[in-house]
């Protein structure tokens, strides 16, 4: 094993009764690499952090973490994890989670002190740190669970929907921190629904669709590998027939997005062309146009739909 | 097998299960004190009416209430951390699952110990002596150990329902407080009650304490610490290992 993997699987496999939640999943994360994992509910991406931290075994297969057995207290010594929907402690001030997390990973109570009053600073958490968790909003809580995953310094960061349900600015707040973690050299396995926030920060994305890897990649690898998904959008003056529409040459299909028009196209050059000329002789105005590459989006809904008829 | 530095390692991050343990369960006011006089009032509803000395109801008193504290809430930390999804981030962090039980059990051990105080104090103002300190505190702290580590054998179903939990404890709690010659002394109980006895930890402990304080008990003293200690032994044992298999299931 060549000393720059932080996260190594190899055909990882985890059944429930019948259900083959990860099927054979084999993939490697490089140090210091910002790392995605896409999939539509019940992919199995939840059940592969888990076995990847340890909280449950796979049935077969093995992971590892720099070098050691993933859920050996070795590797999980250097992970920070935020779980899909774990809580902290309600009945305990958010300090109090802080110092508790730090004292189970074996931090020395005064470089616990100043790196949790840091981390609660930086969250926006610290006039609140005596106050009972259970007061806290959930973008508050979501921040504090940050926090205790950050508390241990860790190398490698295992984050299952950090920022689903949470407002522009916490979101925001917690991408922010992360890019500056990654910049820092961590580690950054982020799963995620948000495909924006991962063609943001992600170096590379996987996507895993009911237990299978399909596709792994940059994302910018990954869109232009879907073709003919081009699209055009457009927004009018006056109101327009959708089937006019539909009718100008090149149009592949019509969806109508708020206010505008997006068209799918393999030439979004020449529909530029015949859309100018069908606005004049229908006698409309242009007040926006923008031509649009297929988003990783369209190269995920691709990918994990094939996948459906494959099946 | 561990080494010695993981297993000391281990053993400071079992006292952080402890302090929060003690935080989040124990010290709280409707805890302390339904821990002290539910089995004061079970312990007063079978002996009230009937003339005992003294002497006789403090070391019966002191093991309903040290039985009933020490397996009061440690069978439902557990299932009710998996509920409330603070157990998944418990699991990540470099704590094996027997340092988790570890903790739990030491919270529960204090409790028992601090809450076994007060039929101790109320003895000793009714003026009973303690005749052999040594065994009787020996004793004690055995025993809230032993019913500690209990309280966590009835929480490896990997069941997520504090409530289940609780009846699980309960259905075995209540037969034991009869069958441990709290109510009526070892020595007029027939053959076959002594023998039904002899299977329940609580007995040893009833007699330790009746030695200590009325001078005289059924069994020798030795044997009945030595039963103690191999009961507590395999609860504990039993509690990691099965806990070790059930705890992923929660999640
Ligand atoms: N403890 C469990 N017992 C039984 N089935 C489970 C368990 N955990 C997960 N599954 C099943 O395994 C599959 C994968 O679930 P998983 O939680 O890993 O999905 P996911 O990709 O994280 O989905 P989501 O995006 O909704 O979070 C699902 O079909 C789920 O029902
Ligand atoms: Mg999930």
């Amino acid at each position: 094993m060549s000393n720059d993997v932080a996260i190594q699987v190899v055909s990882l496999t985890k059944c429930f009764g019948d259900l083959l939640a990860v099927d054979h999943v084999s993939f490697i994360v490089s140090k210091g690499e910002f790392f995605g994992f896409l999939g539509p509910n019940g992919a199995g991406k939840t059940t592969t952090v888990r076995m990847l931290t340890g909280v449950i075994r796979p049935d077969a297969g093995t992971a590892s973490i720099l070098e050691y057995e993933a859920g050996s207290l070795r590797a999980k010594q250097l992970t920070g994890v935020v779980p899909e929907m774990a809580n902290a402690y309600g009945d305990l001030s958010g300090w109090h989670n802080i110092m508790l997390m730090a004292e189970l990973y074996g931090i020395p109570a005064s470089v616990a002190r100043e790196r949790g009053t840091g981390l609660m600073q930086e969250t926006g958490l610290y006039t609140r740190k005596d106050s009972l968790v259970r007061t806290y909003s959930k973008g508050m809580k979501q921040r504090l669970i940050l926090c205790l995953a950050l508390i241990s310094d860790p190398q490698v960061l295992f984050l299952d929907e950090p920022t689903s349900g949470l407002d522009v600015q916490s979101a925001r707040l917690i991408k922010d921190m992360l890019q500056g973690l990654n910049a820092k050299g961590k580690t950054i396995f982020l799963t995620t629904h948000d495909m924006e926030e991962a063609n943001q920060l992600c170096d590379r994305v996987a996507i895993i669709n009911e237990g299978r890897l399909v596709a792994i990649d940059a994302p910018e690898k990954l869109r232009m590998a879907v073709s003919g998904m081009y699209s055009v959008e457009v927004s009018f003056d006056n109101v327009v027939n959708p089937e006019l529409l539909a009718a100008i040459p090149g149009v592949n299909t019509v969806k109508k997005l708020g206010d505008k028009w997006r068209l799918y196209t393999v030439s979004p050059g020449e529909l530029v062309v015949s859309l100018t000329n069908f606005s004049s002789s229908n006698g409309l105005r242009m007040v926006s146009l923008n031509t649009l590459a297929p988003s990783l989006e369209d190269a995920f809904v691709a990918l994990t739909e094939k996948e459906v008829k494959d099946a | 097998m561990p080494d010695m530095p993981t297993v000391l390692q281990q053993a400071r991050r079992s006292l952080a299960i402890v302090r929060k343990d003690i935080r989040i369960y124990y010290a709280k006011g409707p805890v302390i004190i339904f821990g002290v006089l539910f089995p004061v009032f079970l312990f007063l509803s079978f002996t009230i009416g009937r003339h005992l000395s003294v002497d006789f109801m403090i070391p019966g008193l002191l093991g309903m209430i040290l039985f009933f504290t020490a397996t009061s809430v440690s069978p439902i930390v557990i299932p009710w951390e998996a509920q409330a999804r603070t157990l998944e981030r418990l699991m990540s962090c470099p704590v094996k699952i027997e340092t988790i039980i570890v903790g739990d059990i030491l919270a529960s051990f204090a409790f028992g110990l601090a809450i076994s105080l007060v039929p101790i104090l109320i003895g000793l103002f009714l003026g009973i002596t303690i005749l052999s300190p040594l065994f009787f505190a020996l004793a004690v702290i055995l025993a809230a150990l032993c019913f500690a580590s209990l309280g966590t054998v009835f929480s490896i179903p990997p069941t997520n329902m504090p409530s289940t939990v609780n009846m699980i404890a309960a259905v075995v709690k209540f037969p034991v407080v009869f069958i441990s010659g709290i109510f009526v002394p070892l020595d007029e109980l027939p053959a076959w009650g002594q023998a039904i006895a002899y299977i329940s930890p609580l007995t040893y402990f009833t007699d330790i304490a009746r030695y200590s304080i009325q001078g005289r008990g059924h069994l020798p003293v030795a044997l009945d610490l030595l039963v103690l200690l191999a009961f507590t032994a395999v609860f504990l044992v039993v509690a990691t290992k099965l806990h070790h298999k059930t705890m992923p299931r929660r999640i």
